[in-house]
């Protein structure tokens, strides 16, 4: 090493060099870290809407029944309620054979009715019913196909040999084919899947039970904590004697906030089903559980605010002779008001999208119908989502996606609305 | 009923609010000034007496009114069904319950069933017509002598303003009340286990397989309630979830905050934070579904044998699913780090990763700490993605790719589906409950207190 400089040094200029690949290192790892998260959120959204998107499409069939009155009304009474008892699968069974004469075996016939979806006879019957002056013609009905059909002309699916291992025969496929060479097979927009309430048969199966059921949980939840939300806010922000009270409420509502979402649902089966005897599956004991796990959300968001109001409005509005309730009515809540919204709005959207505590209070149950009321059995969006992430049926792997597209479309848009509320009408004093 | 009921009320209020404010204008001889408070509060002081009191009777009625039902129906029950076990008799009631609200029950209904239901019936028709006559007689009662109250003198606003305060520290008790029901209802169940499993057998036990219950006779005999398995298997998916979780949250953080742009910081915070809005019961899905079978063929390529629901898959998305948990609240307390300890390190020549590593970050360890402790608990308490993601079986084991349960798992997996409430499998999850609530409290105050204490050092 030479006299002169040591910062010129061969040495100093190695050691610089490592300190700056460590440098050039170091804001790697951070990038890394990013992209690893981002890349993970892409995967995931992405690989959900690419499952998810088939499922709201469904193939139909459109087959040519006759309406035979023989079957479905030998009295020729045409009485509504005769009609809707007819034998509508045998007039299906029928067609199907018309169109495929060569099953003849029991087997293939059976084979041949299970390329159209168990519902399908159904579809006659409304048919049926709607325009009783049809019977006697042959008329054009479009039913839907069976789910492993369905999946078949989506391409998941190929038909076996002989239809034991796969769940789609050869034989099967091949009419299949010859049905779509005839231009009777169409790939329509899955109305149905909007409307309908739970199914064994995916492609009878919706979420119009499950949205309802969430709509319906969501309202008494916002009516729930809305309120009294807003209130404890006000009441700990505006009106309490700062002290150990206050002090102990407010740890109280800082813990409950990170109380893991599965212990309000035991909360809510100890207390609400055991000891009220609440009725289980109910959107009120669901939205009971939820408005007190959203309760926190909501108070901490109206507290800040709140606290966010500055105090001159306050001695301003005392000052000209307003009484503190009439302070706070009339001039703090108006304006922090797009704070508490916003604030709801996102507690709102986490009940939306929670799962854990309303298995605990029974509403995982199987349920069919539309929910009606306040205290009918429903389930929830996302607990539809568990449901059929559960099922073996191949198909309802695209249905539990579409599912999840629509529970993220609601939840994106709430978030939305919510930033929308902040920017918009947000002060900063 | 009850709502046509309470919606009656509520005209009632509506009604009394337009008698108090009109007779306290007409006192006030048409002119509002000599009056003591304005017309409105006048009003809403008369509508209070019309409403509030029916409307606590009618919320008595609703609490009280079913147990009083049940002590006349089994008044008048048969001997052979008293003698019934207490939960066959509550399935008793309840059938007869469902059969008088006109619900189809899940079995034809026996000769008694229908007699008690009908019983049912009658008393809850006159119960409630009772109740409809009390609650419209109270109302009127309230509003007529309110309304004879109002004069120019009487301080309306004061007493309504007494009632508004009582409503707003009701509303504050609400977050203790609901703590106060978390600590007993788990406290009570974990109780009647514990009665039934040893403390200790829980606690330290090697084996948890509360299925193997077959009969009702041999309930806690034949279940092994040992949680250790159930432990380790939730302290395994939790490791994972933070191998994950902390390095990619904490760098992330500090990139945001020493390195990125103010444009991309913009773009990136909001799309980290989207990974926390989204419903576990998604991430769940991803995992059974995309991310278990990924994991599973890529061992298989190298010769290992992984099970299908691995606790590996489990906890890697969970930790995907608390990135933000850990990167904000680090971003947080890095970006609240002064900029003078920044510019010291700086001028002494440190590059910037020095300057990161050497002063900034131990200046921001303890809120770095807590914001790890919080995600730890985040993950303990997490339940849809192991429920669909991880196993059932308790398996003790360290071995990421095998399948292990958790607490949460076991807690869903004992009550959901209908059970007989008393059996020690049931009252299981509830001692599991109380176990996960006490960690998680301890962890969160643990952390609550490191970040508070940390601020106050900068502020």
């Amino acid at each position: 090493m030479s006299e002169g400089n040591l910062h010129l040094s061969e040495r100093a200029a190695r050691n610089l060099r490592k300190r700056h690949r460590a440098e050039r290192r170091f804001r790697a790892y951070g990038m890394t870290a990013v992209a690893l998260a981002m890349v993970t959120l892409v995967l995931l959204l992405g690989s959900i809407l690419w499952r998810g998107w088939p499922g709201f499409f469904q193939h139909t069939v459109l087959l040519d029944v006759a309406l035979d009155p023989e079957v479905i009304d030998p009295e020729g009474s045409r009485n509504p309620d005769r009609l809707a008892q007819a034998d509508f699968l045998g007039l299906l069974k029928t067609s199907l054979r018309e169109q495929f004469p060569e099953a003849t075996s029991r087997r293939e016939r059976r084979e041949l009715t299970r390329i159209v979806s168990a519902g399908a006879d159904l579809e006659i019957r409304r048919l049926v019913l709607e325009s009783p002056g049809r019977i006697g013609e042959r008329v054009g009905i479009e039913v839907l196909l069976s789910d492993d059909a369905d999946l078949y002309f989506k391409g998941q699916l190929d038909p076996s040999e002989d239809g034991a291992t796969g769940r789609l025969s050869s034989r099967q496929a091949g009419w299949l084919d010859s049905l779509e060479a005839e231009g009777r097979v169409e790939n329509r927009f899955h109305t149905r899947f909007f409307q309908a309430g739970d199914s064994r048969e995916p492609e009878l199966a919706g979420i119009g039970g499950a949205a309802v059921g969430s709509l319906l949980t969501l309202a008494i939840t916002l009516l729930l904590s809305f309120p009294v939300g807003v209130a404890a806010a006000v009441y700990l922000e505006e009106f309490a004697p700062k002290g150990r009270w206050t002090d102990f409420i407010e740890v109280n509502i800082n813990n409950l906030a990170a109380v893991p979402s599965i212990v309000f649902g035991l909360l809510g089966l100890a207390v609400f089903l055991n000891f009220f005897g609440l009725p289980r599956s109910a959107p009120v004991v669901g939205g009971l559980v939820l408005s007190l796990m959203t309760l926190p959300t909501i108070i901490i968001a109206s507290r800040s605010s709140i606290a966010a109001v500055p105090p001159s409005i306050r001695e301003a509005a005392l000052g000209v002779g307003a009484s503190k309730h009439q302070v706070v009515l009339h001039h703090v809540l108006p304006l922090a008001l797009p704070g508490i919204l916003t604030g709801t709005i996102i507690g709102m959207s986490r009940a939306l999208g929670e799962t854990a505590p309303l298995l605990m209070i029974g509403m995982v149950a199987f349920i069919v119908d539309v929910p009606t009321g306040f205290t009918s059995p429903s389930t929830l969006l996302p607990v539809q989502v568990f449901l059929w992430a559960d099922s073996p049926e191949r198909a309802f792997v695209a249905k539990t996606s579409a599912a999840i597209v629509v529970l993220l479309t609601f939840l994106v848009a709430m978030n939305l609305a919510a930033v929308l509320l902040r920017s918009r009408f947000e002060q900063r004093w | 009923m009850t709502l046509a009921l309470s919606l009656t009320l509520l005209a009632l209020a509506a009604l009394g609010y337009q008698l108090g404010s009109s007779r306290a204008l007409a006192a006030a001889g048409g002119s509002p000034r000599s009056l003591h408070s304005r017309p409105t509060y006048h009003g809403v002081y008369v509508a209070m007496w019309g409403a509030l009191p029916a409307l606590a009777l009618l919320v008595m009625w609703l609490v009280f009114a079913p147990r009083i039902e049940d002590a006349f129906v089994l008044g008048s029950l048969s001997q052979a069904t008293l003698e019934l076990p207490p939960e066959r008799l509550a399935v008793f009631l309840s059938d007869a319950r469902s059969v008088a609200l006109g619900d189809i029950p899940s079995r034809p209904p026996s000769d008694e069933v229908l007699t008690a239901s009908e019983q049912y019936r009658s008393l809850n028709r006159t119960g409630f017509a009772g109740l409809c006559v009390l609650a419209l007689g109270l109302s009127a009662a309230g509003l007529v002598a309110a309304r004879s109250q109002v004069r120019v003198e009487l301080r309306a606003r004061n007493r309504v303003e007494r009632v508004a305060t009582s409503v707003l520290i009701a509303a504050s008790l609400v977050a203790i009340l609901t703590t106060a029901g978390i600590v007993l209802s788990l406290v009570f169940e974990a109780g009647r286990f514990f009665s039934l499993v040893s403390f200790r057998e829980f606690l330290f036990g090697l084996e948890w397989s509360p299925q193997l219950a077959l009969r009702a006779d041999q309930v806690a005999s034949s279940g092994a309630f040992g949680a250790v398995p159930v432990f380790a298997g939730t302290l395994l998916v939790t490791v994972i979830a933070m191998a994950v979780a902390a390095p990619v949250g904490i760098f992330s953080a500090i990139y945001l905050a020493e390195y990125s742009a103010p444009g991309v910081r913009a773009v990136i915070k909001p799309m980290l934070e989207v990974l926390a809005g989204i419903p576990t019961v998604v991430y769940g899905f991803f995992a059974a579904l995309t991310v278990a079978p990924m994991i599973r063929s890529f061992g298989e390529s190298l010769g290992l044998d992984v099970a299908s629901e691995s606790a590996l898959a489990a906890g890697t998305i969970m930790g995907v699913m608390i990135i933000p948990f850990v990167s904000s609240l680090s971003d947080d307390v890095i970006t609240a780090v002064p900029r003078s300890l920044r510019d010291g390190s700086l001028g002494l020549g440190a590059t910037r990763s020095e300057t990161i590593r050497k002063v900034v970050l131990p200046a921001a360890l303890p809120g770095i700490v807590g914001s790890l402790l919080l995600a730890v608990s985040r993950a303990i308490g997490e339940t849809m993605i192991v429920v669909m993601a991880a196993g059932l079986a308790a398996n003790l084991t360290a071995n990421p790719l095998e399948a292990v349960t958790t607490v949460t798992v076991q807690i869903v997996t004992l009550l959901v589906g209908d059970q007989e409430f008393d059996s020690a499998k049931t009252l299981a999850a509830f001692a599991l409950g109380l176990v996960l609530f006490i960690v998680t409290l301890m962890l969160n105050v643990i952390a609550l207190t490191i970040v508070r204490r940390y601020r106050e050092q900068y502020e």
